[in-house]
């Protein structure tokens, strides 16, 4: 399924398939926006768009706003980076504006909290799922998985902060890279 | 909302934004010394149950600022502090999206972005372990964890299936 030709996004396409991106965004944006660009609608590859999110890491802001802008430009130049970013924000904006509003009444409500627990469970689920298959169809190296396995332990376990894991791993990310590529 | 607090969420969130790499949720600890310790704006309490709310919406976390912003100026002071976290760093970001496409196919280029990817994938697996952390509250959300891990890593079946799943699964076993 992976390597068919990409088909181009229509402005619009661009701002219903974000503005569902932040719709469903349960648990973060990433793993959802790799579902609905690289399986659904196949406009980027899974190399594409783990290299379009790698930088928006490195970049200062949010990493899948970094990333929409980039892909917006990349289809539609300004005013797709405008049309993608702004409908990713626009809808869960307004939904947490109606949570502003009854989080302080409903919020203690003993099935809302129940509710919750379980679509939080579940999105965790789906985001370590979505790591394992990004791993397993990206076949890196063993030294780039070496650098992704430390990008886990100290980001998940130790709790290093994330600057300091994306600035420090970077160059050994790179490293791993460029001796990869030496060989061809 | 007064135009003391319009600036202070203005400056204050457009600050820590650029300094923001790896993500929204990167800076919390910055944002928290700022809400919670410099201005007093809420209790630490206050500022975990937002974050928690944020978390459990859809949409990016770094969202939560509109929260911020909506407890010391309502809906404009959402819109300010959104705006103050978004806007300067997008347009960093745009820039480089046009540096990119003009440097398209340089080998070191290709060599820097494929030595990014293992660490964006990292970060989705730290992430998604510490949400697992956060939401382990019963051995029935330890396995509907596990269970929602394995389905969208083995099948192409939409994730809002396991989402439903958890919603319902959740609300029975309360």
């Amino acid at each position: 399924m992976d390597d068919s030709p990409a088909p181009s996004p229509s402005r619009a396409d661009l701002f219903f398939t974000y503005g569902k991106i932040g719709l469903i965004g349960f648990g973060g944006i990433n793993a959802w926006a790799r579902r609905v660009l690289v399986e659904e609608k196949r406009w980027l590859t899974e190399q594409e768009y783990a290299e379009t999110l790698g930088l928006g890491q490195v970049l200062p802001g949010p990493n899948a706003l970094n990333a929409a802008i980039m892909i917006g430009d990349r289809f539609h130049g300004a005013v797709g980076a405008l049309l993608a970013s702004c409908s990713m924000f626009g809808g869960p904006l307004i939904i947490l504006m109606g949570l502003a509003v009854l989080y302080d009444s409903y919020g203690e409500v003993p099935l809302v909290k129940a509710v919750l627990a379980g679509v939080a469970a579940a999105a965790a689920g789906m985001v370590l799922g979505t790591a394992v298959k990004m791993g397993q169809k990206l076949k890196p190296t063993l030294a780039l998985l070496a650098v992704g396995l430390c990008a886990l332990a100290a980001a998940g376990f130790f709790r290093v902060p994330l600057p300091m894991v994306v600035l420090g791993l970077a160059p050994f990310g790179i490293l791993a890279s460029w001796y990869g590529a030496r060989g061809k | 909302m007064t135009a003391t607090i319009f600036w202070q969420l203005l400056l204050g969130f457009g600050a820590i934004s650029l300094v923001s790499v790896g993500g929204g949720i990167a800076v919390l600890p910055e944002m928290h010394r700022m809400v919670v310790d410099v201005h007093g704006w809420m209790s630490d309490a206050d500022f975990a149950r937002r974050f928690a709310l944020a978390q459990a919406a859809p949409g990016p976390n770094v969202l939560v600022v509109g929260l911020f912003g909506w407890h010391v100026g309502g809906i404009l002071g959402m819109l300010t502090a959104s705006a103050a976290m978004t806007v300067p760093t997008s347009l960093i970001a745009f820039g480089f999206s046009r540096l990119r496409a003009r440097l398209l196919g340089r080998p070191w280029l290709r060599i820097i972005e494929r030595g990014l990817v293992p660490i964006a994938v990292g970060l989705i697996a730290a992430s998604g372990l510490i949400l697992a952390q956060g939401s382990a509250e019963s051995w029935v959300t330890v396995v509907l964890t596990i269970c929602s891990a394995i389905f969208v890593w083995r099948t192409d079946f939409s994730p809002l299936w396991v989402l439903g799943a958890g919603a319902i699964i959740g609300g029975l076993t309360l």
